[in-house]
């Protein structure tokens, strides 16, 4: 038998190994018995010396062949074998994707904050200053210099809670417009600001009556602001609380500290304005007073209301969070049940 | 106040439907709470005649009725109604109709015998019982001899009429009366409205020497009486009681029915006394004196204070003037004379009456917001007119006047510039003047320049902003267009503290918790427990409950109160974080300072137990962690150190800790201690509580890049043996001192103290981290470094490396 018929013969039986092998052991083995250095191949080439210069590179370049495509077939097939180890592998660890996520703590802004951030965000957008006062109130800012002097009867439209005959829990955000515009600077620019804070009022608490919630005061005071300009600004706060499609009207109202007084209406969100039991009918739903800042109010902190005039405006978050989201007794707001405060996460 | 659309029709011509009409005043001048009319939701009420009854064989009340309803054959009706008799008109429910309360009326046996309906009373045909006339209040009503037997009862009592209610503002007193609704009504459609003028027939004596008056005009502006004497009391005829009940007051009989209708027309309260009652010829206006006591009306007893006034004959009051009359001079069915005053009280002293004794009558709102000053005499007029006409009264001649002081209208100055500058409109000086005019008032104009009288009865218009007002609302603030602002720019920015509180609430929200929102006024007990300072309380002068009374000077309890109300339903989970003012007051003050503080709570497990997640109940380490995280977030500038308290009575003794920052206390954290948990009903609670002011107000660091070394970091393991009471504060503070210049951290990995140490210690390993930032380190270098700091441990601190 020639060398090459030999290669031959053993790159044929090498190859059928090699399909044969199971795992990568057997492949292991195959290539330490074929291609090692006792193997059959390396013994062909031993045997080489034997033969004559001229047949020498010929067997040469042969056993080389001969080597190299076993090697491929071992490569091929050790990496068959491997792709095949993995694929039982991964399909073993399938997993239920149906199965819940891990929950993870998180955790959520009371739904009142929601609306006071939101708020602010918007004023902030249109140059307005935030200002926070005190909870606890002299009954000068809380009442007095907001056009309400002592034996006003329109201080029976607030019950008060108070500590001494002069100092009081704040019925109302408005303290904080004198408390400014005593303080401001108009040589600076205009007052433009809003003020969110909590109040208190001596009310039994039931479901529509809380004897705390929040409110936000409005204010803006230059020399040429206009009751269209009050119009238009509520205009703004209604449609990014409740949408573009909703509608402000305004109404006369009372309020000693604005003249004129208004509360503004928006369309009912519930039936979009056609009328029922949310609106009584109306189409409408009350959402905030405001009116065009009294010229004693101005004249009490020392502003001269025949060169500066405005607006100011009050809202209440219970309230709109109450239109809002359908929440049918205030109290929720301050028991704090957990599942209460986790219902309003939508952020997208 | 109800206002009824039929009565407004009488003098207004209006095209206009009552809800439309309703519409058009809540947009226009005051709110409406609601329009109704009463028949509304009624069918098949009829008038029946009572032919004949007689009793029911089986009953000791019911009577068995032969009831004409108008069919060709009569009805038979059982009917219990005391005051049942045969020739009565009265109200039918036939078989198939609707009464009050939305009940059907059925054909029905009463103990066997038929019965084709019911005969009702007028609280069953849905009035209220308070307008009910007293001699029906317990039986059945009776229709006037002349209704005709089937044809509806509605419109007999006033039924089909609409009631608008107004729900008038405090400046609005004008509007408290059918005759200022019809004027400014007259003015929003722009219609001629003429109201009455009463016409007194005078034929009795003069009054100058029957009655004198003395009164004291600070108390009483303006004070009159007129006499009507030969006075016969009886029921009101229909169409006044009629008024009457639709405007929510119950018919009494024609003298005080018409001092109410005048009343309900002119806005004038009037209060009628029987004359034959009083002592003597005299009677003053005057404030009670001290001790003296009155009995109302409404029978019962006041003591009278030194401020309110009152209505005296020379012996004693006999009315609490503009509140409520006497009980002793109170009109009966033996009165022949009649005294009606017509007057005008001084507000303040009638807010305050009555409030002091509790009596808000339709007379103190009236008083309190003002009446119409310059229609005094008129309302007077109007009445003895009526006690004429309706009592067959004998008017005496004259009115006894004790004081008249009437205002001067206001002149308003306004220009038409600054009209619609304030509005922001471009209105013509025509509308304007227009405008005005309709509401009544008179207008001079020159050039842009309106100099406005305003009639006495709009009390509420005193500035050229109130004529503003007048001018917008009835020009309609539809019209007014809405724009925004202009003028010189302002910024709009967040101060620092406000950016930090968000950024607070951020990252305690991030951390788990939720933001709550607690009552700031609690318990004396509960604003005085967790105190991180000592003050005094601050206490309301009249709290509506014990539980609202006093203000928090903590935030925890709130948090503790919210983890009870969850706890009592179930909810067993609760993390939360609130931010909030807690209210500290000096001794020999009377404000409390505010302070902002941040609290949290957390009870049962942080993360949520899943399928693939064991429950973990909260532990102190887990609010630690949060409030590391949090105060890191805050970046305050300094060691944030915890340091053991064992001395807070409202918390675990081994498990509280102070939280300094760079030394000064900003807080604590720890689990609320078993006996105050009990006390709250709430399990095993952690809590943190901080004074953010504190926070806001301290220095903090900038972030700040720092080069990522592209050398490898190497790390060592230490583990030892110390005594129990070294703390791993002291540890890691040594390691960090002695580490050398390339330890980067030191990492606490296990924490053991059990059967496999010796008694009295415990074992503690880390993972310490070296870096040079420059070069790759050798491990020459960290083995020198490790042992410096393993000799130190053992030198130092008794430590043994194992």
């Amino acid at each position: 038998m020639s060398l090459k018929d030999k290669l031959t013969e053993l790159q044929q039986h090498g190859l059928a190994d090699i399909q044969k092998s199971s795992d990568l052991k057997d492949v292991n083995q195959i290539r330490v018995s074929l291609l090692g250095k006792k193997g059959p191949i390396t013994e062909v080439l031993r045997g080489m010396r034997d033969l004559d210069a001229e047949e020498r590179p010929k067997v040469g370049a042969f056993a080389n062949e001969v080597r190299d495509t076993l090697t491929t077939a071992l490569a091929k097939r050790r990496e068959e074998l491997e792709a095949a180890v993995l694929n039982a592998r991964l399909a073993k660890e399938t997993l239920d994707v149906t199965l819940p996520g891990t929950p993870v703590a998180k955790g959520e802004p009371h739904v009142i904050q929601q609306i006071i951030d939101q708020i602010e965000d918007l004023f902030l957008g249109m140059g307005y200053q935030v200002l926070s006062g005190p909870e606890v109130e002299e009954d000068k800012y809380n009442f007095e210099m907001m056009n309400l002097p002592k034996n006003h009867p329109a201080r029976d439209m607030q019950d008060t809670f108070y500590i001494t005959k002069e100092i009081l829990m704040r019925t109302q955000t408005s303290p904080m417009q004198a408390r400014t515009l005593e303080k401001h600077d108009f040589s600076q620019g205009p007052l433009k600001m809003i003020s969110p804070g909590v109040v208190y009022r001596r009310d039994t608490d039931d479901p529509t009556h809380s004897h705390q919630f929040h409110q936000v005061e409005g204010l803006v005071i230059d020399k040429h602001v206009t009751m269209a300009d009050l119009k238009g600004t509520l205009q703004v706060l209604a449609h990014e609380l409740f949408g573009d499609k909703f509608d402000v009207r305004l109404r006369p109202s009372y309020f000693p500290f604005t003249e004129p007084s208004v509360e503004a209406d928006i369309t009912c969100f519930n039936c979009g304005g056609k009328g029922c039991n949310v609106c009584k009918n109306t189409g409408w739903i009350e959402v905030l007073g405001a009116g065009m800042v009294h010229p004693n109010v101005l004249k009490m902190a020392g502003v001269d209301p025949d060169v500066y005039g405005g607006f100011a405006f009050g809202v209440g978050p219970d309230r709109f969070a109450m239109l809002k989201y359908g929440v049918d007794d205030i109290r929720n707001f301050y028991l704090n049940d957990v599942r209460f405060l986790t219902q309003f996460t939508k952020k997208g | 106040m109800n206002i009824s659309y039929n009565w407004i029709k009488e003098y207004l011509d209006l095209d206009v439907s009552a809800a439309d009409l309703a519409e058009k005043i809540e947009r226009t001048s005051v709110e409406v709470d609601s329009v109704t009319r009463p028949a509304d939701g009624l069918k098949k009420v009829v008038v029946g005649h009572v032919n004949a009854m007689e009793a029911h064989p089986d009953s000791d009340h019911l009577h068995i009725c032969e009831v004409d309803v108008g069919d060709d054959q009569p009805s038979q009706i059982v009917c219990g109604a005391p005051n049942i008799a045969a020739g009565q008109n009265v109200i039918v429910a036939l078989p198939g109709s609707r009464i009050g309360g939305n009940v059907k009326i059925k054909r029905s046996k009463m103990r066997g015998v038929e019965s084709d309906g019911m005969i009702c009373s007028l609280q069953e045909i849905g009035f209220s019982e308070d307008v009910v006339p007293k001699e029906y209040a317990d039986g059945i009503y009776v229709l006037p001899a002349d209704a005709t037997p089937g044809e509806p009862v509605f419109h007999i009592l006033g039924m089909d009429d609409s009631l608008i209610d107004l729900d008038v503002t405090p400046n609005r007193g004008d509007m408290l009366s059918l005759n200022g609704t019809l004027r400014d009504l007259a003015a929003i459609y722009d219609k001629p409205v003429t109201l009455d003028q009463p016409a007194v027939k005078e034929t009795g004596d003069a009054i100058a020497d029957q009655l004198t008056l003395h009164v004291d005009d600070q108390l009483s502006p303006q004070y009159r009486m007129r006499l009507v004497r030969n006075i016969q009391i009886k029921p009101s005829p229909m169409w006044l009681q009629v008024r009457l009940w639709n405007a929510g007051m119950r018919p009494i009989n024609n003298v005080v029915d018409v001092t109410n209708y005048i009343m309900l027309k002119y806005g004038q309260p009037l209060h009628a006394f029987d004359y034959d009652k009083f002592s003597g010829q005299d009677v003053y206006v005057r404030t009670a004196q001290a001790g003296e006591k009155l009995t109302t009306l409404d029978e019962n007893d006041h003591e009278l204070d030194p401020t309110d006034i009152v209505i005296a004959d020379s012996q004693a009051p006999i009315a609490l003037a503009g509140v409520m009359g006497g009980l002793s001079t109170a009109i009966s069915d033996q009165t022949t004379t009649v005294a009606i005053e017509a007057a005008v009280f001084e507000s303040v002293h009638i807010r305050k009456a009555a409030q002091r004794h509790h009596l808000h009558t339709d007379a103190s709102q009236r008083f309190e917001r003002g009446v119409n000053q310059a229609g005094v005499q008129d309302a007077l007029d109007a009445a003895a007119q009526m006690l004429d006409e309706l009592a067959a009264g004998t008017v005496q001649t004259g009115t006894a006047v004790g004081s008249n002081r009437v205002p001067e209208p206001a002149v308003i100055p306004l220009t038409l510039t600054h009209v619609n500058a304030v509005l922001g409109m471009d209105l013509s000086m025509e509308r304007v003047t227009h405008i005005l005019e309709t509401l009544g008032f008179t207008v001079a104009v020159a050039g842009d320049q309106l100099t406005v009288t305003v009639p006495i009865r709009r009390n509420d218009i005193h500035i050229p902003a109130d004529l503003l007002e007048e001018i917008a609302r009835i020009y309609g603030y539809d019209n007014i267009p809405a724009t925004l602002p202009t003028g010189r720019m302002t910024q709009g920015r967040l101060t620092a503290a406000q950016r930090l509180m968000r950024a607070t609430r951020h990252s305690l929200e991030g951390l788990g918790l939720n933001q709550a929102i607690s009552y700031a006024l609690t318990t004396e007990d509960k604003a005085k427990m967790f105190l991180m300072r000592p003050s005094e309380v601050t206490k309301l002068a009249w709290p509506m409950s014990v539980d609202h009374a006093v203000l928090r000077m903590n935030m925890v309890t709130g948090l503790l109160d919210d983890i009870a109300y969850n706890t009592a339903r179930k909810v067993k989970d609760v993390a939360l974080y609130e931010q909030g003012r807690v209210f500290y007051r000096e001794d020999g003050t009377d404000r409390p300072s505010e302070e902002e503080h941040i609290a949290g709570a957390v009870t049962g497990t942080l993360m949520p137990e899943a399928w693939d997640q064991a429950a973990k109940p909260v532990d102190f380490y887990q609010v630690k962690g949060m409030v590391e995280a949090y105060l890191q977030d805050m970046a305050v500038n300094g060691d944030v150190t915890y340091v053991p308290n064992a001395d807070m009575p409202e918390m675990h003794p081994g498990r509280t800790a102070d939280i300094l920052v760079h030394g000064h206390r900003i807080g604590y954290l720890g689990q609320v201690h078993p006996t105050i948990a009990k006390r709250f009903k709430i399990g095993a609670t952690y809590v943190f509580e901080l004074n953010l002011q504190a926070i806001i107000d301290m220095p903090k660091q900038e972030n700040q890049y720092d080069v990522i070394s592209r050398y490898p970091a190497i790390t060592r393991d230490i583990a030892m043996l110390v005594a129990d009471d070294v703390t791993n504060e002291q540890v890691v503070n040594l390691i960090e001192k002695r580490g050398g210049a390339y330890l980067q951290s030191v990492k606490l990995f296990d924490v053991y103290a059990g059967v496999k140490v010796p008694k009295g210690k415990k074992s503690l390993a880390y993972t310490l981290t070296y870096q040079d930032k420059h070069a790759t380190l050798v491990d020459d270098a960290v083995n020198q470094a490790f042992d410096k700091v393993s000799h130190r441990l053992q030198d130092e601190l008794g430590a043994e490396i194992r």
